[in-house]
């Protein structure tokens, strides 16, 4: 643990321990337990089940769907496939809640131990551990905002399956919560277990923190709840580590408790403390029988699972020679992914990956589009490539034709064809440049040839700006040597 | 023609419609009439007459055409614990006010589909919780049968209302559910026969839930065949139950009197218990006699776990009671009855709309599943109960069946055992360790007690075995030759 993780406080550093239970939705046509439609954005109780507004006599059928893609994402967090797992219900009252109970998992779960790796910035990795993975049903919502006196329940949310994540408490800053979260969403979307969506609800994190002094035994803990962005779980770490550090430095303690982050004013505020907490009184649920799988099963699952994050990194590092920086950037979305390998694909991987992260991903974000929106196709930035790697553009003049490729929506050989911005490679052409150059310049040339090397780059930037850019930059390194050598 | 549905079973009905000697429509009125006037029985919640005809008419246009189903044309009332499509379903509770379902149950649904009629609703206790029908949020169900003096008396429960219906004679049939005996205690203290079938046999969806992992739908009728008939068409796989067992449904009234030659009987040595009623035992020994004379041999067997079997039904059953009651919260359906908040809206709902029987269940429930209690109630009931499960193992290994009695007394005044609730839950000792184990059992009237009340015994089957259970049954009442009915008082 690096020292410039921990926060000062007036008494010292302190350390911040996090661990997250992420909820994130199965993507799936139909619910956990019934065949109800789980569209987003639906008419509210459009999408409601008898089983999910839990009438008299309705019973739960597993999902199958469901349940494979549970196996998927914990093979996908290279975690430990439970043969055998049990549904529990976990019981309490509340008014979106139509059971009485939330079908879940409790003592055994579908997935358990994985791990799953965060790509630092600094090209290294860190490796944070998975607890398990559990299916459970998600509740409705209750809506409070449609009238002054009632509240409004919506149920189409009521019984759509989720899969609780939980981490071990292995991270110590809100960087890495971040990039926890991050790489969590990557995983699932590579595998299409879970459209990551926070913004739609899809995924939502509960995170535990606590501080101690460094090397000093953990921290009381709190649980903030349903956190629905990245930032937001970054901000939250912040305010309630720094929070409890105060409460410690002023000689108070930690009470264990829930609480939430407004995200307006941007604190953590106490929800119930552990005197209020339920008992939940789970029991196996009684409607379901336990999942049991064949070995075969899991391992036939395992065997046509898609190349995930972690290898397309390693892949990427190997074969295509890139930096851990580059290929942890570029596979961080599978789309971008697919777009580098297209791009790469016969080409310099290096010179691909850095045209499609600076220049490529720098106007595809100004432009606001969708990589599918967006009029730069793989095929067409390969073709900008390819005339930098047979010299017919430079490097510099070909961020000028991509540009144009932008504007315009023609390919990068049209546009050099229209505008003439071949690059001059005939040393005739640019020996009488430099000529040119040189007769212009003649003081400078004098003092070049009484040894102010410096000049080297000014003789340079004026070929260069002669031949309007097109000058084979090499070629006129090297004549230019020759020439001013005299 | 004035036909009297007392006189028939489902099957001499079945005979006579196909004979023509009668219509269903014909049948089906004879039985709204005996329906409307057993009404002092308070057996039935909702009666459906209009619903009848209507489903005799079409029954009788489908025997017409040629496509007479299992059970076609025949009248039958179901226990208020099924949902049936658009009619009131209550579980005699006051939480379920005004609730009509848009659904069938499968098992219902089922019977209309082998051409039943529906006659109305059944009174139960309420949420199939009691042992005398005294818990119904519509009162009490008396039963046909009065002591000698005219005392009226409970039913037995839950399934008393269907009990009561078929000892009276109206419904030729009806259903019941039994958690722990509640079809097969009824069924012996109004002197019917009832068929609790294997967990999984018949589909659970659509029936109001108790406890789920004991809950399980069976036919109370008049005659051992008749219960076979209506197993036949109530049972099968369900894929919206997925507790519901996936095998094929056997012919049950083929093989009815092939008789029980060579079959292997257990009498199981727990269930003497100290004090019991003496003509109970003699009762016992009776169709011990009876079955040896029609050829079966006679084995004494062990279930050591017996003694336990009622303390870890109330701990189990409860339990599963207090999370399947959780959804009757007033926000959805049913009765609500307003509060400041949603908690006090809660409590005034759960308070006004379950009976004390039902809350102290709930209670029961909860407390053995709260942290700190839960690995010494449910946890050490669980482990029991697979026990007891094993005890049926073995014992199954060395017999074919087993007999003992349904209950420990005959038919008992109302109000008599209101006092003491463990009182009442020891009703069902012999029945519940068949419960626990998920066994199919009956209850096949054998005689009358001293005070003239009818008194069952109780056959209990190897899982899935209920072609042969019934045809132990069809024995025992060949050998009985149990014919007795209750005076109807009522009609008078």
């Amino acid at each position: 643990m690096a020292e410039k993780d921990y926060i000062q406080g007036a008494t010292g550093p302190w350390e911040i321990v996090i661990g997250m239970e992420v909820h994130a939705q199965v993507s799936s046509k139909s619910k956990l337990f019934s065949g109800a439609d789980t569209t987003f954005g639906a008419e509210p109780n459009h999408q409601v089940s008898l089983v999910d507004a839990a009438m008299p006599g309705m019973l739960p059928v597993i999902n199958a769907y469901c349940v494979e893609q549970a196996v998927r994402t914990g093979l996908g967090l290279k975690a430990q496939i439970n043969l055998h797992s049990v549904f529990d219900r976990k019981n309490y009252f509340y008014a979106d809640l139509p059971q009485g109970y939330q079908i879940s998992q409790y003592l055994q779960p579908i997935v358990g131990k994985g791990e799953l790796l965060l790509d630092m910035p600094d090209g290294s990795t860190r490796t944070i551990g998975i607890t398990r993975l559990h299916l459970e049903q998600d509740a409705g919502k209750s809506l409070h905002d449609q009238s002054p006196r009632e509240s409004f329940i919506d149920l189409n949310r009521s019984g759509v399956a989720l899969m609780e994540i939980v981490s071990e408490p292995d991270m110590r800053n809100s960087e890495e919560a971040g990039l926890y979260l991050k790489k969590l969403r990557t995983i699932v979307r590579y595998l299409g277990t879970c459209d990551g969506n926070m913004d739609e609800g899809s995924m939502r994190a509960d995170v535990n923190v606590s501080v101690r002094k460094p090397g000093g035994p953990l921290g009381t803990r709190c649980e903030i709840k349903n956190v629905n962005s990245v930032r937001f779980v970054q901000q939250a770490i912040e305010y309630e580590a720094r929070r409890q550090i105060e409460i410690l430095e002023d000689g108070g303690k930690i009470d264990q408790e829930t609480r939430l982050f407004d995200t307006g004013k941007g604190v953590t505020r106490s929800m119930r403390s552990k005197e209020e907490a339920h008992d939940y009184r789970y029991f196996p649920d009684p409607d379901l029988l336990p999942l049991e799988f064949e070995q075969s099963w899991v391992d036939g699952i395992k065997a046509a699972l898609p190349e995930l994050p972690d290898e397309k990194k390693a892949r990427f590092i190997e074969k295509l020679g890139l930096s851990p920086y580059d290929a942890a950037v570029l596979v961080a979305e599978k789309e971008s992914a697919d777009f580098y390998e297209k791009v790469a694909k016969g080409r310099d991987g290096k010179l691909a990956a850095n045209w499609v992260i600076t220049e490529y991903f720098g106007l595809l974000n100004k432009s606001g589009q969708s990589m599918e929106e967006f009029v730069i196709t793989a095929e067409k930035l390969g073709g900008l490539i390819d005339l930098i790697s047979d010299n017919t553009i430079s490097n510099r003049l070909a961020k000028d034709v991509f540009a144009l490729m932008v504007e315009t929506g023609k390919d990068a050989a049209t546009i050099v064809e229209e505008k003439g911005m071949k690059q001059v490679t005939d040393t005739g052409a640019i020996e009488k440049v430099i000529d040119e150059v040189m007769a212009a310049n003649q003081d400078k040339v004098a003092e070049y040839r009484s040894g102010k090397d410096k000049l080297f780059g000014f003789f340079v930037g004026q070929t260069m700006k002669a031949s309007g850019g097109k000058a084979n930059p090499a070629a006129v390194n090297e004549l230019l040597k020759k020439k001013l050598a005299g | 023609m004035t036909l009297d549905p007392d006189k028939f079973t489902i099957a001499s009905a079945l005979e006579g419609l196909a004979k023509k000697d009668f219509t269903s429509v014909e049948l089906t009125q004879a039985s709204i009439k005996a329906m409307e006037a057993a009404r002092p029985l308070n057996a039935m919640i909702t009666e459906t007459p209009d619903k009848a005809l209507e489903m005799a008419k079409a029954a009788d246009a489908r025997r017409a055409k040629g496509e007479a189903g299992l059970l076609e044309g025949i009248p039958l009332a179901i226990k208020d614990l099924f949902a049936t499509k658009g009619v009131l379903t209550t579980a005699a509770s006051h939480i379920l006010d005004g609730f009509k379902p848009e659904y069938e149950s499968t098992a219902t649904a089922n019977l209309w589909k082998a051409g039943a009629v529906m006659l109305g609703k059944l009174n139960l206790d309420e949420f199939a919780m009691g042992s005398s029908n005294e818990t119904s949020y519509y009162g009490p169900v008396t039963n046909p049968w009065r002591a000698k003096d005219g005392t009226k008396l409970v039913p037995g429960g839950s399934s008393g209302g269907s009990a009561a219906a078929v000892s009276a004679g109206f419904a030729l049939g009806a259903t019941g559910t039994d958690t722990g005996g509640s079809i097969r205690q009824p069924a012996s203290l109004c002197g019917i026969t009832g068929i609790k079938p294997t967990y999984g046999r018949v589909s659970r969806w659509g029936i109001v839930a108790f406890a789920s992992s004991l809950d399980q739908a069976g036919p109370m009728t008049r005659t051992v065949r008749d219960s076979a008939l209506m197993l036949q068409a109530m049972a099968g796989f369900d894929p919206k139950d997925s507790t519901s067992v996936d095998r094929p449904v056997p012919d049950y009234v083929a093989n009815l009197d092939g008789g029980v030659k060579g079959m292997r009987i257990g009498i199981p040595r727990e269930y003497r218990m100290d004090g019991m009623d003496p003509e109970i035992v003699a009762l016992w020994e009776q169709g011990k006699q009876w079955l040896k004379e029609a050829g079966a041999e006679i084995v004494d067997i062990n279930l050591p776990h017996t003694h336990y079997a009622l303390a870890t039904y109330y701990i189990v059953a409860p339990a599963e009671a207090s999370s399947n009651l959780a959804r009757y919260d007033g926000v959805r359906y049913g009765l609500r009855v307003p509060g400041k908040d949603l908690t006090e809206m809660y409590e005034n709902t759960r308070g006004e709309g379950f009976g004390r029987e039902v809350q102290r269940r709930i209670m029961i429930g909860t407390y053995v599943l709260s942290a700190g209690y839960y690995d010494a109630y449910y946890t050490k009931a669980q482990k029991v109960r697979t026990l007891i499960k094993k005890d049926f193992e073995q014992a199954f290994q060395r017999v074919d069946a087993i007999l003992t009695p349904t209950a420990p007394n005959a038919a008992f005044p109302i109000g008599m055992k209101n006092d003491d609730p463990v009182t009442m839950y020891l009703n069902d000792v012999f029945t519940v360790p068949t419960s626990l184990a998920g066994l199919p059992g009956m209850s096949v009237p054998a005689g009358l007690s001293s005070g003239g009340l009818p008194l069952g015994l109780q056959l209990i089957g190897k899982p899935f075995e209920e072609s042969q259970l019934l045809r132990v049954g069809r024995t025992l009442e060949k050998a009985a030759n149990y014919t007795a009915k209750p005076f109807h008082w009522w009609e008078s």
